[in-house]
């Protein structure tokens, strides 16, 4: 199967958030792959080999991103995983909206005519979870997204996908082409089934680390730089972030001595029991 | 400004909590930006929840049926959304940001090429809102710039909506050709709790990793039902199989702000926090003083659940059985 993988940088959520000028500022930013972006990657790989045995990909895992020059070190990282290939779009973080991504995506789905699109569900600096859903409705594609599990079907030319949604998990069926974005659990030990792996097969939790072989095979793998205008985008930002504050802080309470105390703070001074 | 699309979700003949929920939301942009108020609810079988939905003084209720509509797909309803709202003139089309908001207006608004403003939490202006970034470190203001505005309310910030009497008039639209572009829905697993939701109940109380053990929740069951709460769960309680997936809090899964939440055995990562931090009591039992929970809890217990939880399910039984 042909894969196309979209990937972000996002600054490390663990790293505190700084203000300028009503803006974040990144300037001492830690940047990595969108953890998300990251599962989608692994089950990629999941989908293109035998869990017995990943030296070999059946099918082409493509990785993708937008973004400046320093987005390679996050592709490279893609790459030493096992995707066989990365695109980087020259672009500046700041320009970016859901739209213009969506767009690019559609016109780099047109070069490389993957059969599945996959993607994180959101990427955990904006929380926006809207560029799959954009990207299916410009191509036309079905989509399934909050993947916790998928599967392939029909010889390959469908997808079965256990999605999350409130109420508990909703199973979709789409046909190939289609766009799947990913939720946490995707990266569990049976959450994808490729049709190649045994069902046995239980893979380790979470993304798998990159090998030092991988590392060093990362940096003769194609990679591909191209511009909006190669690509024949023009698309302008439908949204703009007009400032950034932080949320009042909430403030750190007391500690009670004993349950008796506790609960008669819960009572007398909260109210809430 | 146009007028105003509302997509109100609706199952078994009434109206979702969420549904009340995008109401509220609706309302406030209307506030500001005038036009008509038109709701639309797509199913097989929507009368009941139109008539319902008559009652929140909109200017029209759509409904959309077909058998092919019984189970949602963004596939079949994002474009009726998208057609209705060309036809009717909307400039705004709104709803609620449950997994069906977040899965459908995105795909709407890819089809009228219109900017989202995903998961809001406050109107600023009929194209400015307030949303929660970064696992909700920052607060954004957002402006939509593209003429069509899609915009979703986070439920927990949008109270339900109270009905203000009327009728508004409700008519029905053609559902037209209906394409689900090869996608298809198979089932829903689910399973029925005598609890109140999550995402609505009053009283929420979570586990965690140091619960250690699925059966271990039984005693967390308790303490729900005696404070008629809901239960939920970290994620790590979640992934290793001591409760289902659809109980976590979080950043990945649902966002609650009860009037009292209850951590029990977790850390506080803060992933986790982005999902109850609008809670306006939070208790933290942790035995590690240093747990980062305690930095948001008002009130704070450093010892085990084991010795806790017992002597707390005493406790209030004491104070329940005195009142
Ligand atoms: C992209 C991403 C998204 C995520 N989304 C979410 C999300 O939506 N929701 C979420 O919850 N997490 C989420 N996480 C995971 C999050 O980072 C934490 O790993 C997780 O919340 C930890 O769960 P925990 O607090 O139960 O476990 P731990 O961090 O292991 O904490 C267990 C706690 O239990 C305490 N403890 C142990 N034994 C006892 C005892 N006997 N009595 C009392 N206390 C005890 C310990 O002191 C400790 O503080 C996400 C992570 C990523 C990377």
């Amino acid at each position: 199967m042909k894969i196309l993988v979209t990937a972000k940088r996002i600054p490390d959520p663990t790293q505190k958030l700084k203000l300028k000028d009503n803006a974040l500022d990144f300037s001492g930013a830690n940047w990595q792959l969108n953890q998300f972006d990251e599962y989608s990657v692994e089950a990629a790989l999941r989908l293109t080999e035998d869990g017995a045995n990943t030296a070999v990909r059946h099918g082409q895992v493509t990785v993708a991103s937008l973004g400046p020059a320093d987005v390679a070190t996050q592709l490279r990282s893609a790459l030493a995983m096992g995707a066989d290939k990365a695109i980087r779009v020259d672009a500046k973080d700041d320009e970016l909206d859901a739209s213009i991504v969506a767009k690019t995506l559609a016109k780099l789905v047109e070069r490389e005519k993957p059969e599945l699109v996959l993607m994180g569900k959101l990427a955990a600096d904006n929380e926006g979870n809207d560029v799959g859903q954009r990207l299916a409705a410009i191509l036309g594609w079905p989509q399934a997204t909050f993947a916790c599990s998928i599967q392939v079907v029909d010889g390959g030319k469908a997808v079965l996908v256990g999605r999350e949604v409130d109420a508990g998990v909703e199973v979709k069926k789409v046909q190939l082409p289609a766009v799947v974005t990913v939720d946490l659990r995707i990266v569990s030990p049976h959450a994808v089934k490729s049709g190649r792996t045994k069902p046995e097969f239980a893979y380790a939790e979470g993304p798998r680390y990159a090998t030092l072989k991988g590392i060093r095979a990362a940096n003769t793998k194609p990679f591909e730089q191209l511009t909006f205008a190669q690509l024949g985008v023009t698309a302008k930002a439908t949204t703009k972030v007009l400032k950034v504050e932080m949320p009042p802080a909430r403030q750190a309470g007391k500690k009670v001595g004993s349950v008796a105390e506790l609960v008669e703070k819960l009572q007398k001074e909260a109210k809430v029991i | 400004m146009g007028n105003i699309l509302v997509f109100l979700e609706q199952a078994d003949r009434r109206l979702r909590p969420a549904a009340l929920s995008a109401i509220s939301l609706s309302r406030a942009i209307h506030k500001a930006s005038g036009g008509k108020l038109l709701f639309v609810l797509i199913g097989d079988s929507v009368g009941d929840a139109a008539k319902e939905a008559a009652q929140f003084g909109a200017d029209g209720v759509l409904t959309v049926e077909a058998p092919a509509l019984k189970h949602y797909l963004a596939e079949t309803y994002a474009p009726i959304v998208a057609r209705i709202a060309k036809e009717q003139g909307a400039t705004t089309i709104a709803g609620c940001a449950t997994s069906v908001g977040k899965d459908l207006l995105p795909r709407v608004a890819g089809i009228l090429d219109a900017g989202v403003a995903p998961d809001v939490s406050g109107v600023v202006s009929a194209k400015q809102f307030r949303r929660a970034v970064n696992a909700g470190n920052a607060l954004q203001t957002i402006e939509v710039l593209s003429d069509v505005v899609v915009v979703s309310g986070r439920q927990t910030d949008f109270p339900r909506a109270a009905a203000s009497g009327g009728s508004s008039p409700v008519t029905a639209v053609a559902a037209g050709a209906i394409d689900a572009k090869g996608a298809e829905f198979v089932e829903l697993q689910t399973q029925k709790r005598d609890r109140p939701d999550l995402t609505e109940a009053r009283v929420v109380v979570s586990g965690g990793r140091g619960m250690k053990e699925g059966k271990n929740f039984a005693i967390l069951e308790q303490l729900c039902d005696l404070l008629g709460g809901a239960l939920g769960a970290s994620r790590a309680a979640c992934d290793a199989g001591m409760v289902p997936n659809d109980l976590q809090v979080g950043q990945t899964g649902k966002v609650v702000a009860p009037d009292l939440y209850i951590a029990v055995a977790i850390s506080g990562a803060i992933q986790h926090l982005a999902g109850m931090k609008g809670s306006k009591v939070i208790v933290a039992i942790n035995k590690d003083a240093e747990a980062p929970i305690f930095q948001v809890a008002d009130y704070g217990l450093v010892t085990t659940w084991e010795k806790a939880i017992p002597e707390l399910l005493a406790e209030i039984k004491k104070i329940k059985s005195a009142s």
